[in-house]
């Protein structure tokens, strides 16, 4: 009875005892693959950046190195391991500008800085719900939703932020529509794709025209609703997307002549993502019917110099057949090699999916989660491809 | 009732004796057996003879149970340091609380990985539900005037209840208290007031008034108020180490509520009850990196009027009836969310009529069958582009049949729904037509009733939630009801007296579930990315084991010690994806609890512990996603004493004594260390 007794006593004790300690987090290492290697040309790897699903913290960079063919996954928290709570919420952009990596995480309202060759982080720029980025001259140009800093506390309107390159200070900062997507550079003029999506049905229908010289908003190009992607060919052209309202009005894609400013033709084609390499623009139409609750996905090229649709699609079948959700999109600019991702359902790892010119599949290979933007590393890069 | 018409098998005696053995059954008594005795006594002596067959008859339930019954009692409660519903519940085994943190923080609970959906809340046997997001907060009850806190896997094992109580996968039943008085008095005011951690100022009375011989008065109110500040920490070996102050976690609340008990001459009862929520609180989000503050808010207010009538008006007939309406109000504001009216601000009004009629009828004295029909009317409202407006009319009807020897029982109920959506605009719900039947037995073995052994099946349902189907760019009005099956064994013992061990009792269960068509969010390609599928599938296996001691120490000192364990195994067998066999997001395979009281003369120490094991934040269980196990241990000091000849009790809680810092949902950090002071005076 005694020992009994004793035992309960020494059990609850050792319970409470236990409860003190834990063991500690480790930063959670980075993952590497060999996967067939790339003839390395200008271009020597890509680095992808995974968004993450909104509120998981979850976005992530990989690297993949055409000449040793070793992919590496999740190779930020490694890399920086005083960044509290790595890399950050929602990874929207990424692109390569000089000897800096930039991303943009988009639920973190910041522009991260990093080296290009280790991933260290050089500096962490404030921008409120930042969305896309682009480069030239110097600058980095940064497209965000909330002008709270910038245009005062109740415009609903966003903005595209100057930064220096150098300095990494923001500069200068331009009033544009609401909602701003995607930025493209031609020549001395900004081009910047507004959606208004915070108010529908009163979408904007507007890409804004900022002079580089005087960062002023010159011009509203009137387009279509939701626009979203903006991508510039080598012939002063502009592929913008519209993405319609999800319901009645369908996803479009239009071209703008920059000479004129104005629209010159369109296509009736759905377009979620794009991309353009030498003389073709590589189309994603992911489209969600409210009406069917049914997906109708095309993978469309158009050859920009002559703005035709081509009638074949840019992936083999096979491939095709296996993405559940296609999301990023990216052609290596000298090899014509296709990289295209599989977001699967948004909360577990996505596929990069490797395609050479000829419609063969080289390699698929799983990365984090939504993995949605690649930049690519140029030997002597200067811009954003 | 028909139980207790066995008359001769069952004399009084042996009722007591159960009834006590049962208290003791699922969580051991402070007290000695002996005052327990007593009490049931006091029982007999104030109410009328129906009222004893029904409270014997339904701790008879709890062991005859054939479904797996947990209760924490009024004594149970005050030994647990929770604040509200949500804080207890946590204790009973099979159960993983989603706690978002904080006062004011979201907290839904999820019984043996079924989702939260699945569990139906009662209080005081009407139906909380949320038909726009299927979600009931349990962090709004607070435990001030809750009476007991029952969990049914399955369901409550009486065929005298409403068809929702039937419907459902698993239901929690909230027992406000009722009016006791002693003879001399006719009113009695009980007034608490606690302060603690996070500036939680909550002052609250009880009062109940004897109005005759049948009718008695019971009013409550209780105000919440707390910034919700508290520190946590984030910190990487050789990395970051981060300590910040939660913020935007404040909330002020007021709850009151009003209601009126008769005694009918048939021997039943009726109440009548309103009931008042209203809160304004700050939603404090997610922590990412580089995003410490939140400024989005919430106010919400729940008004409902309950009436509920059970009697017997003919003989080897019982009837219950419950209506009730209910109105609540939930507004949502973004001030980042900068539309061209301004910042977005969501209103959200939902209304419900509720209608139950049950009919038992005793067919002989060893069966008895009841038909319950319920009838509903559910409507949301809100300032939402492209919103459809739903209704949806609910007809749920449930056969019973219950047959009960000395050493066998067994229920068989037959479920039919249908369910009719209708919406002013765009595309409306399919209409529902759904067919659930349930069985369950105990059985006892030997010649000893300490031990049964018990079994159900059960098929179950959960409809779409109006923001499945509607909500703007997210919703999918093509959904289906998500089903669940479940199949349960388990075994209960229970004993007295071996020594010093004063009471003993043990339960095991293994069950098995299956959920299908789950409902699920999915990639939709547009600027919310969602959309509602029924495509999740998943097996969950599971074994459930808790035991409690009553032990009688030297000088007068009595321990009661509780344990409780689970092991769950909840596997993704949807077909075709990545996650094929992986354990479902947060949910451990390995968790428990102790709960531990030392009761000395007016004194009592309560010590409680909880293990939640290494869980995965989301689908894929890879190193990312992975969450380290947690642990917190509870202590309390309670003293009893007299004010004026009033009675007194102080109380005093550490919480998470050993300040660990962990996030029950990932980015959502918990509070480390806390304190909180309880005083209460009866008077």
């Amino acid at each position: 009875m005694k020992t009994n007794y004793n035992f309960w006593l020494l059990f609850t004790l050792s319970v409470i005892t236990l409860s003190g300690c834990r063991s500690d987090d480790t930063i959670i290492p980075g993952e590497e693959e060999t996967l067939p290697t790339e003839t390395v040309t200008t271009v020597e790897g890509f680095y992808l950046l995974n968004e993450g699903n909104m509120n998981m913290n979850k976005a992530s960079l990989d690297y993949y190195d055409y000449q040793t063919g070793t992919y590496s996954r999740n190779i930020y928290g490694e890399a920086n391991p005083e960044a509290t709570l790595g890399l950050g919420d929602v990874g929207n952009d990424i692109g390569i500008y000089g000897s800096k990596l930039y991303a943009v995480i988009n639920n973190s309202n910041k522009l991260e800085v990093m080296d290009v060759k280790t991933s260290k982080r050089i500096k962490v720029i404030d921008i409120k719900n930042c969305r896309y980025v682009t480069f030239s001259n110097g600058k980095a140009y940064v497209s965000a939703y909330d002008g709270e800093v910038q245009l005062g506390e109740t415009s609903a309107n966003g903005f595209v932020a100057e930064i220096d390159t150098v300095s990494l200070e923001i500069t200068n900062a331009v009033k544009v529509g609401r909602q701003p997507e995607e930025i493209a550079i031609v020549g001395e003029k900004l081009y910047v794709a507004n959606s208004g999506g915070y108010s529908p049905p009163n979408y904007e229908r507007t890409i804004s025209v900022i002079d580089l010289n005087t960062f002023t908003k010159i011009k509203d190009i009137d387009v279509a609703i939701n626009l979203h992607r903006l991508k510039a060919d080598d012939y002063g052209d502009l592929y913008v997307s519209s993405r319609g309202d999800y319901y009645e009005t369908p996803s479009k894609l239009f071209v703008i002549d920059t000479k004129s400013d104005s629209v010159k033709k369109s296509f009736d084609i759905a377009c979620s993502n794009l991309t353009i390499a030498k003389d073709t623009a590589y189309i994603i139409g992911s489209e969600f019917n409210y009406s069917t609750f049914d997906w109708v996905i095309n993978y469309s090229m158009i050859d920009v110099k002559s703005e035709t649709l081509l009638d074949n699609s840019f992936l083999p079948q096979t491939v095709s057949e296996a993405i559940k959700t296609p999301y990023g999109i990216a052609v290596d600019p000298v090899s014509s090699t296709i990289y295209i991702t599989d977001a699967g359902d948004y909360v577990s790892p996505g596929t990069l999916y490797c395609i050479d010119k000829d419609g063969n599949t080289k390699f698929t290979v799983t990365t984090g989660d939504i993995p949605g933007h690649i930049t690519f590393q140029l030997k002597t890069t200067t811009l954003n491809p | 009732m028909y139980l207790c018409k066995k008359g001769g098998s069952h004399p009084i005696s042996t009722l007591l004796v159960t009834w006590v053995m049962l208290s003791n059954m699922l969580y051991a008594q402070s007290n000695p057996s002996k005052v327990k005795i007593d009490k049931s006594l006091d029982s007999i002596g104030r109410t009328v003879l129906g009222e004893i067959t029904l409270i014997s008859t339904r701790h008879k339930f709890k062991i005859k149970s054939p479904m797996p019954a947990q209760v924490l009692s009024e004594q149970q409660l005050k030994k647990l340091n929770s604040f509200s519903v949500a804080d207890a519940i946590r204790y009973f085994s099979g159960v993983q609380l989603k706690d978002y943190g904080g006062v004011g923080g979201l907290k839904t609970v999820n019984v043996r990985s079924l989702g939260s959906a699945h569990t139906a809340v009662f209080y005081d046997g009407m139906s909380i539900s949320n038909a726009q997001n299927g979600q009931v907060d349990l962090g709004k009850y607070s435990l001030d005037n809750i009476e007991a806190i029952e969990l049914y896997n399955g369901q409550k094992s009486s065929i005298l209840q409403p068809a929702r109580g039937l419907f459902s996968s698993n239901t929690l039943f909230l027992k406000t208290k009722t009016p006791h008085f002693s003879k001399t008095k006719k009113s009695q005011v009980k007034a608490t007031f606690k302060i603690g951690s996070f500036g939680l100022i909550s002052p609250s009375f009880l009062y109940q008034q004897k109005l005759s011989k049948k009718l008695a008065l019971s009013a409550s109110a209780e105000w919440v108020k707390a910034h919700g500040r508290y520190k946590y920490r984030y910190q990487k070996d050789g990395g970051y180490d981060t300590t910040a102050t939660r913020q935007n976690g404040d909330i002020t609340a007021l709850r009151s509520e009003l209601s009126l008990h008769a005694k009918l001459k048939g021997g039943g009862n009726a109440i009548l009850k309103a009931y008042l929520y209203n809160s304004e609180r700050g939603l404090p989000g997610a922590i990412v990196a580089n995003r410490y503050k939140h400024v989005q808010r919430q106010w919400d207010t729940n008004i409902f009027v309950h009436g509920m009538l059970q009697n017997t008006y003919f003989k080897k007939h019982k009837l219950l009836v419950n209506l009730k309406f209910s109105r609540d109000y939930s507004r949502y504001i973004d001030p980042d969310y900068k539309t061209l009216e301004g910042a977005l601000d969501n209103k959200y009004y939902q209304n419900e009529f509720y209608a139950s009629i049950v009919n038992q009828y005793t067919l002989k004295n060893w069966w008895s069958i009841s038909l319950a029909t319920d009838y509903s009317v559910n409507t949301l409202d809100a300032n939402l582009y492209r919103f459809p407006y739903p209704t949806r009319y609910s007809y749920l009807g449930a056969f019973s049949s219950h047959m009960s020897w000395n050493r066998f029982n067994i229920q068989a109920n037959l479920l039919g729904g249908y369910i009719d959506e209708h919406v002013k605009y765009y595309q409306q719900g399919d209409n529902q037509y759904v067919f659930c039947p349930v069985l369950s037995a105990s059985y006892q073995p030997f010649n000893t009733k300490k031990f049964r052994v018990r079994a159900y099946y059960k098929e179950s349902f959960r409809m779409p939630t109006f923001n499945d189907l509607y909500y703007t760019f997210v919703g999918n009005s093509s959904l289906r009801p998500e089903f669940t099956t479940q199949y349960n064994f388990g075994a209960t013992y229970i004993s007295q007296s071996i020594g010093f061990l004063q009471s003993l009792s043990l339960q095991a269960d293994v069950y098995y579930n299956h959920i299908k068509d789950k409902i699920i969010a999915m990639p939709s390609s547009n600027l919310f990315r969602w959309t509602m599928m029924n495509l999740g599938e998943v097996d969950i296996k599971g074994l459930e084991a808790n035991a409690n001691f009553s032990f009688q120490l030297p000088s007068k000192t009595t321990l009661n010690l509780g344990l409780n364990y689970t092991y769950q195994q909840a596997i993704d067998v949807t077909k075709s994806t990545t996650t094929y066999g992986d354990q479902i997001p947060y949910t451990p395979k390995h968790s428990g609890t102790l709960t531990s009281s030392l009761n000395w003369e007016n004194w009592q120490i309560n010590y409680s512990f909880i293990y939640t094991g290494e869980r995965y934040s989301q689908k894929a269980n890879i190193p990312v996603n992975y969450v380290k196990p947690w642990y917190t241990s509870d202590l309390a000091f309670t003293w009893n004493s007299k004010f004026l000849k009033m009675p007194l009790k102080i109380g005093i809680e550490v919480n998470n004594v050993f300040n660990q810092y962990y996030d029950v949902v990932l980015n959502f950090p918990m509070p480390g260390r806390n304190y909180r002071l309880n005083l209460s005076l009866i008077f």
